[in-house]
């Protein structure tokens, strides 16, 4: 009965959404202003049965209903709760199921929130995302039905990866999937402003809490990720450049640009229509990720089924939208009024610059990512991994780090060198020290040593905004920009220490035996067996001092799992806030010794600290913006209040 | 000042932004020719070795009583074939656990010059759903044998 609840509520949303582009449509003339009407109202209730629909299938899980299909192949009854709740999205139908609620809650908000754009422009952007929601409903309800039922209902589930069995689960995807499909926000506004030609700051202040809202979930989701697979995988690396990390990245590199033009549209009412385009590719880039990684074309942890009918399916979608989009805004691009005019050395042009580094690095991270795909077509298999990522995207990041220690200090419009010679020679004298020190002292390879000195240049020209600045009469967005910066600086230092610093210690150690690995002793004391509710393992118990200390003790585990049948490395870490010890237990080398795996990875923690700060330097400009936009509302409400006063 | 002077730092900041892209894809287009690491069969490995040192890829299956563990209880060696060629392979690792004599491997890492290919990480079969890429599409036999061996 639940399950089919679920299934009524996901019709009668696309219902809805199909109303809701009607209304979006028709209403753009005074003749439909009564489908008009419909369209809010249409919007929220899309989200509230998108919702209901997907609490049903949670309470499915949680409950372990045999008799869906989904619940009886990707859960089991000894699977503890909280992979039970958080069991839905790890599958291929739940996670698109997830995907739509995103969406429509996304648009609900939007149709319940928004009132400063012209009714039109507002309109068109419901429909516009009614109609990208539709084709994603229709994938769902068409190939990938998560509440299919079972006849006769199996005795027992599949179990769940165990790789995904970790509290990981719990964060990761629904945080990526808040950011990832929160730019179809962005898309819907872009489009909606091409349709109704309204691309003004004011549209630029409506859109940027928005994208910036999607941003700091999609900041946050990848930190996550890239922590889960750090710890999970057990093989000491925090990014792969893997097709399905890439997908990620790839909607952030987007984002990220958008959220700098957007700034400058708001402020200065210039790059309009480069915005309006960052606005469509940032979606776009979401769903192309969505296509890499759910249709089987790349083969990962993430790719949950291989089934060609859905490929195609949203190859297909991924055509009409992304295609339908390009060609609107060709059509429709150079009708956009030229914005103001700024010159280079200016606020403007470093985002500029900025705006052209980040679209570089997408192209070489989608060329990097498509091009296994391209040379299969002929034939050819290869892989590309961190010898073509990170020597040509440093290219590229470099300079773009290199103007975000600068454009900060810049003003609008126009600006001279020699107004802030004096702190940015200052900054990168520091970055050039750090670099030959380095250099001589440590030796270190090249990609590390650069991103060594240019963590300390971005690290001191972030905070150079505040120079002479009253820290109580900083606006809260200024605030967010100078820690977002800074936690660039932060994860940066990290990926250099831990590329150029890490130790690793491969051994066949007996019981009693000590293994030094960088400033850690570790010594071997047992190996015991234990259980777990779906699992047995086999235990190292390791005790390890740190430059002679007291001892602590860290267990890695190797465990195996019955349900489904599967073997995973648990690792353990020891956290230090100069870095972490990271061990790994292997198998039985012979007889009585025991595969060990040791890291000391320098300061590699400061990569996610780093990430963290981006995101609540986007916070504290989120929670700025709306103050400011609350309350010029609020003044401008007492505004006309007096005024009636006045008139009466 | 000059009223085209706008006009011409637009300019400015177009012919930057071209430059720069344009500069990326070339880069990118001569990065992935030169360091994109290509996948061997043992058959292919043998009629066309890479050049040693060079990173690629070796996917085939280990051949049975192949697999030996040199004292240090760390260092493998095994032998990956596919019926018409066999490359020996060394690793020193923690191997995967679905890693056993008769099933599937892909070693990532590059040919010695004696012949040896050094791994530096071995892919296997991690369960049914995840397997990788290269080894789906290996003949019927072989994935049957495959299966045969592992389950």
């Amino acid at each position: 009965m639940i399950a089919e609840l679920g299934l009524a509520a996901l019709w009668l949303a696309t219902a809805l959404a199909g109303l809701q582009l009607l209304g979006g449509v028709l209403g753009q003339r005074e003749s439909g202003a009564d489908l008009a009407a419909l369209v809010r109202p249409a919007a929220v209730m899309q989200a509230l049965l998108c919702a209901f629909a997907f609490g049903t299938l949670v309470l499915l899980f949680a409950r372990t209903d045999l008799s869906v299909a989904l619940v009886a192949q990707n859960s089991h009854s000894e699977k503890p709760l909280i992979f039970k709740i958080a069991g839905p999205w790890g599958n291929h139908e739940g996670s698109m199921l997830l995907w739509i609620t995103v969406m429509s809650l996304a648009g609900g908000l939007i149709a319940l929130v928004e009132r400063r754009l012209p009714e039109k422009t507002l309109l068109a952007t419901l429909a516009a995302q009614a109609f990208v929601g539709l084709g994603f409903y229709a994938f769902l309800l068409v190939s990938s039905n998560p509440f299919e039922r079972l006849d006769p209902a199996p005795a027992q589930g599949l179990g769940l990866n165990p790789l995904l069995q970790d509290i990981g689960l719990a964060m990761h995807p629904p945080t990526l999937y808040c950011g990832y499909v929160g730019l179809s926000v962005a898309f819907s506004f872009a489009v909606g402003a091409l349709l109704t030609r309204q691309v003004t700051p004011d549209f630029a202040r409506v859109i940027r809490p928005w994208v910036l809202g999607a941003w700091i979930f999609l900041t946050l989701g990848i930190t996550a990720g890239s922590y889960w697979a750090y710890y999970e995988l057990g093989w000491g690396g925090w990014w792969f450049w893997d097709p399905t990390e890439n997908a990620s990245l790839m909607p952030w590199l987007a984002a990220t640009a958008l959220l700098h033009s957007v700034s400058v549209l708001a402020a200065r009412d210039a790059l309009r229509t480069w915005t309006i385009l960052l606005g469509v590719v940032a979606f776009s880039m979401s769903m192309v990720g969505t296509f890499l990684v759910r249709s089987g074309v790349v083969t990962s942890v993430h790719a949950f089924a291989v089934d060609p009918q859905r490929g195609t399916f949203i190859l297909v979608l991924l055509t009409i939208y992304i295609g339908g989009a390009l060609v609107l805004f060709a059509t429709r691009a150079g009708t956009i009024a030229e914005g103001e005019r700024f010159t280079v050395m200016s606020r403007e042009g470093a985002l500029v610059i900025n705006n052209v580094a980040l679209s570089a690095l997408l192209g070489i991270v989608l060329l990097g990512t498509l091009y296994p795909l391209l040379t299969e077509a002929f034939g050819v298999k290869v892989s590309v991994g961190p010898p073509y990522f990170n020597p040509v995207g440093a290219v590229f990041l470099m300079p773009m780090l290199a103007v975000l220690a600068v454009g900060p200090l810049l003003r609008w419009r126009r600006d001279s060198f020699a107004r802030i010679r004096l702190p940015v020679l200052a900054a990168f004298a520091v970055g050039l020290a750090v670099l030959l020190g380095m250099w001589l002292i440590a030796g270190m390879a090249l990609l590390p040593l650069l991103g060594m000195a240019m963590a300390a240049v971005v690290g001191i020209g972030s905070v150079l905004p505040l120079l002479g600045r009253s820290l109580r009469r900083l606006p809260l967005a200024t605030l967010g920009m100078v820690v977002a910066h800074f936690g660039v600086a932060v994860a940066l230092f990290g990926m250099a220490a831990d590329s150029a610093f890490s130790i690793e210690k491969l051994v066949a150690a007996r019981q009693g035996d000590t293994t030094e690995v960088g400033p850690w002793r570790v010594t071997l004391a047992s190996v015991e067996p234990v259980a777990g509710p779906n699992w047995t393992a086999l235990e190292a118990r390791l005790s390890a001092s740190y430059r002679g200390g007291a001892p602590s003790e860290i267990k890695p585990q190797a465990r195996s799992f019955w349900a489904p049948p599967q073997q995973t490395s648990e690792s353990a870490l020891l956290t230090r806030w100069n870095g972490q010890l990271y061990t790994v237990i292997g198998g039985e080398a012979d007889g009585d010794r025991w595969q060990l795996r040791l890291w000391w990875k320098p300061f590699v923690t400061w990569i996610w600290y780093g990430g963290a700060l981006i995101a609540l330097g986007g916070l504290l400009a989120l929670i700025g913006r709306l103050r400011t936009d609350l309350k010029r509302r609020t003044v401008r409400a007492r505004v006309a209040a007096r005024r009636m006063e006045a008139a009466a | 000042m000059n009223a085209l002077k706008p006009k011409h730092q637009r300019l400015v900041l177009l012919s930057v932004a071209l430059v720069a892209l344009i500069g990326a894809a070339l880069l990118a287009a001569w990065a992935l020719r030169n360091q994109a690491s290509y996948f061997y069969v043992p058959s292919d490995m043998a009629a066309n070795p890479p050049a040693p040192g060079q990173a690629v890829r070796l996917g085939g299956m280990v051949e049975q009583g192949s697999l030996k563990r040199r004292a240090d209880g760390l260092t493998i060696d095994f032998v990956v074939g596919d019926g018409k060629a066999r490359v020996p392979v060394v690793f020193s690792g923690i191997v995967p656990d679905l890693f056993v004599e008769g099933s599937g491997v892909v070693a990532e890492g590059s040919l010695r010059p004696d012949g040896t290919f050094a791994a530096t990480d071995l892919l296997a079969k991690h369960d049914e759903n995840y397997m990788p890429r290269e080894l789906a599409d290996m003949t019927e036999a072989q994935k049957r044998e495959a299966i045969a061996e592992t389950e």
